[in-house]
């Protein structure tokens, strides 16, 4: 199995910050890899180098290419959503079709308007008179007709309502996704992609602090449900975390044997989220 | 070349309104003038007075046909000079926002999604303001100097004046000729106005505008100032051939004024004066020669170092 991206000292300094400080990472081929951090971690600047739209230091391989070099070529095999509602405000529905049906070898008319026929919209519609979520609509639908290898999506479904969030995710689960192609999504609804993903990467600034398979991920960290007596026990083993509900302490580890923990309490695989808060702890103090 | 006669195609999908309604309206506009002109007889349309109906009528019957064909000729030239003034309005807006507007509302983030150069986008929008649209210009002011030919015939022959009489003495064809062959040399004359804004809407982070005119405005009145002050001798130079080209030369047809000597006019009597000057100016010859001009070529040679600086920084600058 071949490496869709590789990275190698990944760095990108701007003038008062470094937004990615010699990342190391490789995400092979047929994975969705979730890359999740805070506000400013460096997340969009490690999409916009792989995509080609930054200059940066260091070396970067997306299937095969150097984005910096070849980004026409690389943009036929990679396709992007980068924020949420980008398309021109005048294009139609049936000019955006038009347009990337002629600029796009890899494009299938018939799939888009299999796509757009489960949806509202209409061939004449522009984008300046639809709502957020049905130009995100139409914007995945031009996407997935896309026989891309790799796909990225930065923030895709950011101020959608929860229906269109799920739908949006479904989607690209459902009738996109095969072990051929490799998505790379970053949102800070995390909880909502979760069970889509088989690959979890943390960044925090400008590093990677995770990097890790969401089936290691369940062996490595867990989550511990302990009462009262026995909290004290579970503090020794040095927790990542610590929170309390009605009475009963949860603690997550790092590492810990899992008969050990098993010892003090229930034990299960941590939220994403929680998992998250606790690694990004004290990042904005 | 499928890509880019897409890429033309958009441009023009999205500028529909400045490419082809602006020059639309303005030559409809002109023509319900002249019909106005024509059906009050007395109400002179525009400085040529010889297209109103009356001193039609009154030079004909003279026997100065020759100088009502000019006259006609000329009112062809005239509806497609203010088509020409108002296409070349929008496109310095046009060219203004080209490079700025799609990264100001996060669109180039879709068009770069797509397989197209930085180069193609950037050049597709060049020949939309040089190409596009000044022929979509260029065949409206014709259709409307055609139409306004033949309501002037129409209404000459009210005052029993042969439409054949008449019309054998303009030039339709060459107005038309004339005005095609012409299109080259805007172009080239266009080139650094259309560079300049270009790189301006590719470099800003806001406000393009305030850019491309304060620029050559503030560093225009600097160097005029200086030359008054006789610190250096091109601050008028630098006024005529920089500043003043930056806001004109997008316009089809600004660089005719300049092309001749005024003092040609000076002294013109007869009909027969008047219309030979007027086709030593009016002929392909002195038309294409304006292109061996230095301020041609170099002005062209300029404007195509700042479109390559647009494409650069189109690759490189995506934020605003």
């Amino acid at each position: 199995m071949s490496a869709a991206i590789e990275a190698a000292k990944l760095t990108k300094r701007y003038t008062s910050t470094m937004a990615l400080d010699e990342v190391e990472f490789a995400i092979p081929t047929g994975r969705i890899v979730g890359l999740i951090g805070p506000n400013g971690a460096g997340k969009t600047t490690a999409l916009k180098a792989i995509l080609g739209l930054i200059d940066f230091d260091g070396s970067l391989n997306v299937l095969g290419m150097d984005p910096r070099k070849s980004r026409e070529a690389l943009m036929t095999e990679v396709c992007f959503i980068a924020d949420v509602a980008v398309l021109p405000k005048w294009i139609s529905v049936s000019q955006a079709i038009d347009f990337v049906e002629a600029i796009h070898p890899r494009f299938q008319r018939a799939r888009c308007e299999q796509f757009l026929a489960r949806t509202k919209l209409k061939p004449k519609q522009k984008v300046k008179h639809m709502s957020k979520g049905m130009i995100v609509q139409l914007h995945l639908a031009l996407v997935m007709a896309i026989d891309a290898k790799l796909l990225v999506l930065d923030e895709p479904t950011l101020g959608l309502d929860i229906l269109y969030r799920k739908q949006f995710y479904q989607s690209l689960l459902e009738d996109y996704f095969d072990e051929e192609k490799t998505i790379v999504v970053t949102t800070h609804q995390v909880e909502e992609i979760e069970h889509i993903l088989t690959d979890l990467m943390f960044i925090r600034d400008g590093r990677i602090v995770l990097d890790t398979s969401m089936e290691s991920l369940g062996q490595r960290f867990m989550e511990v449900m302990v009462d009262a007596e026995h909290a004290e026990a579970a503090r020794h083993l040095n927790p990542m975390d610590e929170r309390s509900v009605f009475g009963k302490h949860i603690f997550l580890f790092d590492g810990i044997e899992r008969a050990k923990l098993e010892a003090l309490g229930d034990v299960r695989r941590p939220a994403v989220s929680d998992l998250f808060v606790a690694t990004m702890k004290g990042i904005y103090a | 070349m499928k890509t880019f006669y897409w890429l033309i195609k958009r441009e023009f999908w999205e500028n529909r309104g400045s490419f082809f309604w602006a020059p639309v309206i303005t030559a409809g506009v002109f023509i319900v003038f002249h019909v106005i002109g024509l059906a009050q007889a007395q109400f002179t349309t525009h400085a040529i007075s010889a297209s109103s109906i009356n001193s039609i009528v009154d030079q004909m019957n003279n026997g100065h046909g020759d100088l009502v064909g000019l006259a006609l000729d000329m009112s062809m030239y005239g509806v497609t000079a203010m088509v020409y003034l108002v296409t070349g309005i929008t496109l310095f807006f046009y060219c203004l926002g080209s490079l700025f507007d799609d990264r100001n509302d996060r669109s180039y983030l879709f068009w770069k999604s797509l397989p197209i150069s930085d180069r193609d986008t950037v050049l597709s929008k060049v020949a939309s303001a040089t190409v596009l649209a000044p022929v979509i210009a260029t065949v409206v002011g014709i259709l409307a100097g055609l139409l306004l030919l033949l309501l002037t015939i129409i209404a000459a022959a009210f005052y029993g004046i042969h439409g054949w009489a008449l019309l054998g003495n303009t030039h339709p064809f060459r107005v038309m000729g004339l005005l095609l062959a012409s299109i080259p040399v805007s172009l080239v004359w266009a080139l650094p106005a259309v560079g300049w804004l270009m790189l301006c809407s590719a470099w800003a982070r806001s406000k393009p505008f305030l850019w491309a005119t304060v620029i050559p405005l503030g560093s225009g009145a600097m160097l005029y100032w200086l030359d008054v002050l006789g610190v250096i001798n091109f601050g008028g130079w630098f006024w005529h051939n920089i500043v003043v080209r930056v806001f004109i030369s997008i316009v089809p047809w600004s660089w005719f004024p300049k092309s001749f000597d005024g003092s040609i006019f000076k002294g013109l009597k007869t009909p027969d004066q008047i219309t030979t000057v007027a086709h030593e100016m009016l002929n392909l010859g002195h038309i294409w020669a304006q292109l061996l001009k230095p301020e041609f070529w170099g002005g062209a040679l300029l404007g195509i170092a700042m479109i390559i600086a647009a494409i650069w920084l189109r690759r490189w600058r995506t934020e605003t």
